[in-house]
């Protein structure tokens, strides 16, 4: 299996409300170099934009990184955000739209899963939590 | 560094021109200015054009609205203007449709929505 490396995977700290924006930035950009459409680029930094503020939120820091991937000739960008809070204790409650344990909408976690084509969450309480989400370059 | 929003203001209208993407506190920090601005100049309509914008989620989706329901309480109302298509996808399917907010597609049509009202 060949692909392109077009772009070399990035990371971005997150510890500050600044670094979400920073965070959107660089995964809008990759999006871009990857050759996903404007609306998808949107899409993108959008679930950048929710998964970086559930860091800085509940765990005040962590790290978001970004991968180009490449499997079936699709072109695609994955995306890990990863911090060591308090974890989850019930993954089934916060994927339900309108739940929050914060002060927010409670549409970060559901509505990233519905904005990007894959999406795996792995949460234990006292663990942190780990979600990995990839967009495919449509056709 | 905060990024710092002009508020323009036209007659008993303010305009708030989004130039650059925003972090939550400066949001935070945009409503603060735009509610003092309301009282100061006893403003009637609130224009927030948002069109160089190219992410709007849930964070700053709710605090446009908070602004709207607040400004609203000062008997002015707010319209939102410019969501860029590609924005307003995102905003649906993240569930957020700011069914609460009149919008307008352009600068012109929230003026005149405005003017219409007064």
């Amino acid at each position: 299996m060949t692909g392109l490396d077009l772009a070399a995977p990035q990371m971005q700290r997150i510890e500050r409300d600044g670094d979400v924006v920073a965070a959107r930035q660089i995964g809008r950009h990759l999006a871009a170099e990857i050759g996903f459409s404007r609306p998808e680029q949107a899409l993108i930094a959008t679930a950048i934009s929710e998964l970086a503020r559930n860091i800085v939120s509940y765990a005040e820091r962590g790290m978001i990184s970004f991968a180009a991937v490449d499997a079936e000739r699709r072109q695609g960008l994955r995306i890990t955000a990863e911090d060591r809070g308090p974890g989850i204790a019930d993954i089934h409650a916060a994927m339900t739209d309108g739940f929050s344990t914060g002060n927010s909408l409670g549409l970060g976690l559901p509505g990233t899963q519905r904005i990007m084509d894959e999406f795996d969450i792995r949460s234990a309480p006292g663990e942190g939590v780990t979600v990995t989400v990839v967009k495919w370059k449509s056709r | 560094m905060p990024v710092r929003v002009p508020i323009l203001r036209q007659g008993r209208t303010l305009i708030a021109s989004i130039q650059e993407d925003l972090s939550d506190s400066d949001i935070l920090a945009l409503q603060a200015r735009v509610l003092e601005d309301v009282i100061r100049h006893r403003a009637t309509g609130v224009i927030f054009d948002v069109s160089a914008l190219d992410v709007l989620d849930s964070f700053g989706t709710r605090t446009l609205s908070d602004i709207a329901a607040a400004v609203q309480l000062r008997g002015a109302r707010m319209v939102i203007v410019g969501i860029q298509p590609e924005v307003a996808f995102s905003m649906v399917l993240l569930g957020l449709t700011l069914a609460d907010v009149p919008t307008a597609l352009d600068l012109e049509t929230g003026l005149a929505m405005l003017g219409r009202a007064a």
